[in-house]
C-alpha cells in the first residue's frame, strides 16, 4: 500500500473541492471498494487521502420540483430502507436489496458504487434506466462550480469515469416518475449474497395496458461498462407486449451485448442468461 | 511513512484516543493497537464477516473501514457485546444449541445477531438467514446458528 502524506476530513463541499484542487487526491467515502483495491495495489492511494464522509451537502435523499435528488453519501442500506426509493425507483430498490451483504450495504455509498465504475456495478444499471444525471463539483477559479451530465456519459469503462481529478460527485438526480411508470432490475450471480453479477438487466417504461412507451433497457456485466440498449428499446417502443415483440426484443438484446468469458461465466452462458432472463422479465411485465 | 492521524471515538462505552497511520484498517487498530482480539481477521475483503463490528449502531466489516474513519464515532466490538445482557443471552443461546464449533466466525455472527435484535427485525429463520448472508462459517453450523439466533430473537421479543 502506498504512503499517505496528508489526510483530510473536510466538513463542507467547498473545503473538499479546495483539497481536490491541490491535486494528487484519493477520495474516501464508505471504503468498501477502496480498502481492498488499495491493499491489492489495483488502485494505489495518492499522497492525499480526503475522507468526504462528514460533508452534510453530500447526504440525504429528497424529492422536489419533479426530481429526486440522492446524496452520493447515501448508503445502500439508507436507500433500501427508503419508502421513496421503494415506491418510486423500484429498479434501484431491487438493486440495493440484492447488493452484497448487510455489513457492506451499511457502509457502501451509492456515490462510491458509481465512481468505482465497475462493469457489474449494481446501482449503475437501474440508474441508467432511470435516466439519472450526475452532478460534479469543483473549484476551478476559487469559486465552487457544478456541472451535470447523464450517467450514461459519465461511466466510460472499467474503473474509468468522466470525473476530472479535481472534481467530486456531488449529487445524483433522477426525474420523479409518472404514475404509469414501472421499472425493474434483475441480477444473476452464483449465490444470492456478496456475488458480483454475471449479468444484470434493468428495465423501465411507461405503460398503458400492454403497450409500452418511453422504454429503457440497460445491461450490466456484458460489456466494458453498463450499457443502455437503444435497438432493444426501439424493438419495444410503442408496442403491445406479445410473444413476437418479446422475442424480437430478446434478439435485439443479444445483438447489442458484448460479453466476455471470464472466471464468473463464459460469453455463451452470459448471452443465454440475458436472452432467457430478459424474456422472463418482459413476460412478467405483460402478465402483471 | 504514512501520515499519522489522532482520532477519538467511543469504544465499548469508553472514550478512546489513538494515533493511527492513514492506511491502517479499523480491524488492525482494534487487534494490534487496542488488543481487542475477539474481532477476527480472515478474508480481508469483506466477504466472510469474521471482522464484523458495530459503528454508530450498524454492523460493518472492520477490515474494509479505514481506522481514521472511526474518528467521532461510536464503536462496539464483541468484547463490548459480551459485557451486555444481550451478549449474555446470545452466548447462552449459542451454547445451548451447540452453535459454536471452531468458534472463529462466532464473534462476527453474534455482532450480526445483535443487530437483528436491536432493529427488532423478524425472528423468522428465513429472514435471519438473510441477515447473516455476509458471515461465513466453514464448520457449516448454520442450522444451529439460525436456531440460536431465532431463540434469542424470540426471547428478546417476549422481553425475557
Amino acid at each position: 500500500m502506498s504512503d499517505i502524506n496528508n489526510y483530510v476530513a473536510p466538513r463542507s463541499l467547498d473545503e473538499a473541492a479546495e483539497a481536490l484542487r491541490a491535486g494528487n487526491v484519493t477520495l474516501l467515502a464508505g471504503g468498501t471498494d477502496l480498502m481492498p483495491q488499495s491493499r491489492s495495489g489495483r488502485t494505489p492511494l495518492r499522497p492525499t487521502l480526503v475522507n468526504i464522509r462528514r460533508i452534510p451537502e453530500l447526504r440525504g435523499l429528497s424529492e422536489s420540483g419533479g426530481t429526486i435528488r440522492i446524496g452520493p453519501l447515501a448508503t445502500i442500506t439508507e436507500l433500501r430502507d427508503s419508502a421513496l426509493v421503494r415506491e418510486r425507483l423500484q429498479a434501484l430498490w431491487q438493486a440495493c436489496d440484492s447488493f452484497a451483504s448487510d455489513q457492506v450495504r451499511n457502509a457502501a455509498t451509492i456515490g462510491g458504487n458509481i465512481c468505482n465504475a465497475s462493469p457489474a456495478g449494481d446501482t449503475l444499471v437501474p440508474l441508467l434506466v432511470l435516466d439519472a444525471q450526475v452532478e460534479l463539483a469543483s473549484k476551478p477559479n476559487g469559486a465552487l462550480a457544478k456541472r451535470a451530465l447523464p450517467l450514461a456519459d459519465f461511466v466510460l469503462g472499467p474503473g474509468q469515469t468522466a470525473r476530472a481529478s479535481t472534481e467530486l460527485l456531488s449529487g445524483i438526480v433522477v426525474a420523479s416518475s409518472p404514475e404509469d411508470f414501472i421499472s425493474s432490475f434483475f441480477k444473476f450471480g452464483t449465490r444470492p449474497a456478496l456475488d458480483i453479477s454475471m449479468i444484470s438487466i434493468g428495465f423501465a417504461a411507461r405503460r398503458a395496458g400492454k403497450t409500452l412507451r418511453d422504454v429503457r433497457v440497460a445491461f450490466g456485466a456484458v460489456a466494458p461498462r453498463p450499457i443502455r440498449a437503444p435497438a432493444t428499446e426501439a424493438a419495444l417502443e410503442g408496442k403491445a407486449l406479445d410473444d413476437n415483440v418479446i422475442g424480437a426484443a430478446a434478439k435485439a438484446a443479444d445483438a447489442e451485448i458484448h460479453p466476455i468469458s471470464d472466471v464468473r461465466a463464459s460469453d455463451w452462458y452470459r448471452r443465454e442468461m440475458v436472452r432467457n432472463m430478459f424474456t422472463r422479465m418482459l413476460t412478467h411485465v405483460r402478465d402483471h | 511513512m504514512s501520515a499519522t492521524i489522532d482520532i477519538r471515538f467511543r469504544l465499548n462505552g469508553v472514550d478512546t484516543e489513538v494515533s493511527v497511520p492513514a492506511t491502517m484498517s479499523a480491524l488492525e487498530m482494534l487487534r494490534d493497537r487496542l488488543d481487542l482480539t475477539g474481532t477476527k481477521y480472515a478474508c480481508g475483503e469483506g466477504e466472510c464477516g469474521a471482522c464484523t463490528i458495530s459503528v454508530d449502531g450498524v454492523t460493518v466489516n472492520s477490515c474494509l473501514m479505514f481506522a481514521a474513519d472511526c474518528d467521532g464515532r461510536e464503536l462496539m466490538t464483541i468484547e463490548g457485546l459480551a459485557a451486555s445482557s444481550v451478549g449474555e443471552a446470545l452466548r447462552a443461546s449459542f451454547t445451548r444449541n451447540g452453535a459454536v464449533q471452531c468458534g472463529f466466525c462466532t464473534p462476527g455472527i453474534m455482532m450480526q445477531a445483535h443487530s437483528v435484535l436491536q432493529k427488532h427485525g423478524s425472528c423468522e429463520p428465513a429472514d435471519l438467514k438473510r441477515t447473516i448472508e455476509g458471515n461465513l462459517c466453514r464448520c457449516t453450523g448454520y442450522v444451529k446458528i439460525i436456531d440460536s439466533m431465532a431463540e434469542a430473537c424470540v426471547a428478546a421479543d417476549e422481553g425475557a
